[in-house]
């Protein structure tokens, strides 16, 4: 089992650092709409960008800085009631709701992470957890706003520039520039000082502050940013499925999230992406076994742990 | 509204004696080997279906009890020994994904099993109300708190003065140390699985009596309030983990009295974030410095 993992990380690792990977990658998902088998699952892909936006996001805080926040769903929430709300009550254009989903998202996150990010390991991941559901009871309860467990549905498609975004495919597409865009966000931001100073928290908090650096705010910053990626991810998925309801950011979801963070290696860019290509492909390939999906989900995590508990591109750590 | 009141906090105590139960088996693991059991909850969760299915096929209750506890013990000890065990000495946060992936592992286990409906609990309790003050407290209420109380005082003098009660202790204080004194650590953490499980699954028949309901995410809901207990009196203390568990019942229950019914669970929550916030060593609990 280990060795046989052990083999896949090293060669999706070659495979990775090779000279022609991006390309590759690149040129691989912008054909993938028209070598999909059906609508079906380019539907699917889409689910699994948002995914790799989340994962990305949650990442940079659980993976880089070591917080391990289990409420990246509430953020997702957040951001998606934001967008729904306002394009439903007020007729906001999408490229405006958008970011303003993502900046209220990253608000709840400076409201959250200033008193909480002081909370070591298990005690942060106890209060996320809890603002996790939280959230999900306010989305539940606040029926005048809400509509409760009802949901909110008719949410427009996006106009973007006057042209509405009616296909998948368009939606693909735009998803897979925002993918983009977090990649690169994210590459810079982890491999500039900053990034620097986030994995010396990760690997030792008291002597990170020791040489200088100030570590609350920048475990507060590294929530924000990640907040604010959850927050354009919910937007994006609440105009692509038209229809949001309290159950879409149950506290599955965050575990779901924490689970692609942790598949593809904690604090591994590629492996985010790759992690919540595989947890959301591979659960809907599972969905004959539908009793049995999630309970195999549950073994996959214990096994990963007991045998590779840095994920399939993550490097061993203390 | 005297009466009221007092109804809501008999109320309370009553679910609070069963919340006490399950944090002290949390804050008992959490004291030895500074694990989070995320799939404590669900321990509690598998007694309540296994005594369901036992009396479903005809095992008479007084069987049906004792045999869903040993069920319960077994099932979190195959966790202990085959996912917790090899990680003991890994990185925490491998070691609290580990209880989350069996909790997941259990809940949906169980909703396969059973279906994810509320079930009805089969046994009837004959259950006289008595009046107190004009308030009401029935006979299973005083059942619940008298087996909850004596599990406790129980518990406390095993802690105290049998050898192996000591020798918990000394693991909880310096794991290292202890080994080095003779102390069978391996053991000692196998004995506090068992017993933490006995608690909560004990815990987990009387709710599912009580409420007249056992369902697969019973356990969810419960493991946070045990977090929450054992947080609020200091976690690893054990009377702080009782004392948590009577405050979560009873601000439970004056919460969705006074203030909301809809956001019932929120209240534990709440108190979990605030708690967190203002006075992380809880309320027994000790400030400690982190040492470089």
């Amino acid at each position: 089992m280990s060795a046989m993992l052990e083999r896949l990380s090293s060669g999706t690792k070659r495979l990775a650092a090779s000279r022609w990977s991006v390309p590759a990658l690149c040129g691989f998902s912008l054909v993938l709409p028209f070598i999909l088998p059906s609508q079906y699952w380019l539907r699917i892909a889409i689910v699994a960008g948002i995914y790799a936006i989340l994962a990305l996001g949650l990442n940079l805080i659980a993976g880089y800085t070591g917080q391990l926040s289990l409420g990246h769903a509430a953020f997702y929430g957040i951001g998606g009631y934001t967008s729904a709300l306002l394009a439903l009550k007020l007729g906001v254009p999408f490229w405006i709701s958008v970011p303003i989903a993502g900046v209220f998202a990253g608000v709840f996150g400076l409201v959250l992470g200033i008193p909480t990010l002081r909370l070591k390991g298990d005690y942060l991941a106890i209060v996320t957890i809890a603002f996790g559901e939280l959230v999900r009871l306010v989305f539940l309860n606040w029926n005048s706003l809400t509509r409760g467990p009802m949901g909110l549905p008719n949410i427009p498609k996006p106009v973007i520039f006057g042209y509405v975004l009616r296909s998948n495919v368009a939606f693909y597409y735009m998803v897979l520039i925002l993918v983009v865009l977090s990649v690169l966000l994210l590459k810079n931001l982890v491999n500039s000082r900053i990034g620097r100073a986030l994995v010396a928290i990760r690997e030792n908090e008291i002597a990170a502050r020791q040489i200088g650096i100030n570590v609350t705010e920048l475990k507060v910053k590294a929530f924000i940013i990640g907040s604010i990626m959850a927050g354009v991810a919910g937007a994006v998925f609440a105009h692509f499925q038209a229809y949001i309801s309290p159950d879409n950011f149950t506290y599955m979801e965050s575990v779901t999230m924490i689970c692609m963070v942790v598949l593809g290696g904690i604090g591994s860019l590629p492996g985010s992406i790759i992690g919540a290509l595989v947890l959301t492909f591979v659960p809907e390939m599972l969905r004959s076994f539908a009793g049995l999906r999630m309970v195999l989900f549950g073994l996959t995590m214990v096994l990963l742990m007991l045998f590779r508990p840095q994920g399939l591109l993550g490097r061993r750590q203390r | 509204m005297i009466q009221d009141l007092l109804q809501q906090i008999i109320n309370g105590l009553t679910v609070g004696t069963a919340y006490a139960l399950v944090a002290l088996g949390f804050t008992m693991v959490y004291g030895i080997i500074r694990l989070m059991n995320f799939a404590h909850g669900d321990i509690y969760m598998v007694a309540a279906f296994a005594a369901m299915t036992l009396l479903v096929s005809g095992v008479p209750i007084a069987a049906a009890l004792p045999l869903s506890v040993l069920a319960a013990i077994a099932v979190a000890l195959v966790m202990a020994r085959f996912a917790y065990k090899p990680l003991f000495d890994q990185p925490r946060i491998s070691l609290f994904l580990t209880t989350i992936g069996a909790s997941i592992i259990l809940e949906y286990g169980a909703m396969y099993i059973w279906t994810p409906q509320t079930h009805a609990f089969p046994y009837t309790f004959a259950n006289p109300v008595f009046s107190v003050a004009g308030a009401r407290i029935s006979m299973l209420q005083i059942v619940m708190i008298g087996v909850s109380v004596v599990l406790m005082i129980g518990l406390s003098v095993f802690v105290r003065s049998t050898k192996l009660g000591k020798a918990m202790k000394a693991c909880s204080h310096n794991m290292a140390v202890a080994r080095l004194m003779g102390i069978k650590v391996n053991a000692v953490v196998y004995m506090t699985f068992i017993i933490g499980s006995f608690l909560a699954a004990v815990a987990g028949l009387l709710i599912a009596i009580y409420y007249n309901a056992v369902y697969p995410l019973m356990g969810f809901k419960i493991c946070l309030i045990a977090f929450a207990s054992s947080v609020l009196g200091g976690i690893g203390i054990i009377p702080g983990a009782m004392l948590g568990g009577l405050i979560m019942g009873v601000a439970e229950s004056l919460g969705a009295a006074y203030i909301s019914s809809s956001f019932r669970d929120g209240f534990a929550f709440a108190v979990v974030i605030i708690f967190l916030l203002l006075r992380p060593a809880g309320i027994l609990g000790r400030n400690v410095q982190e040492k470089i």
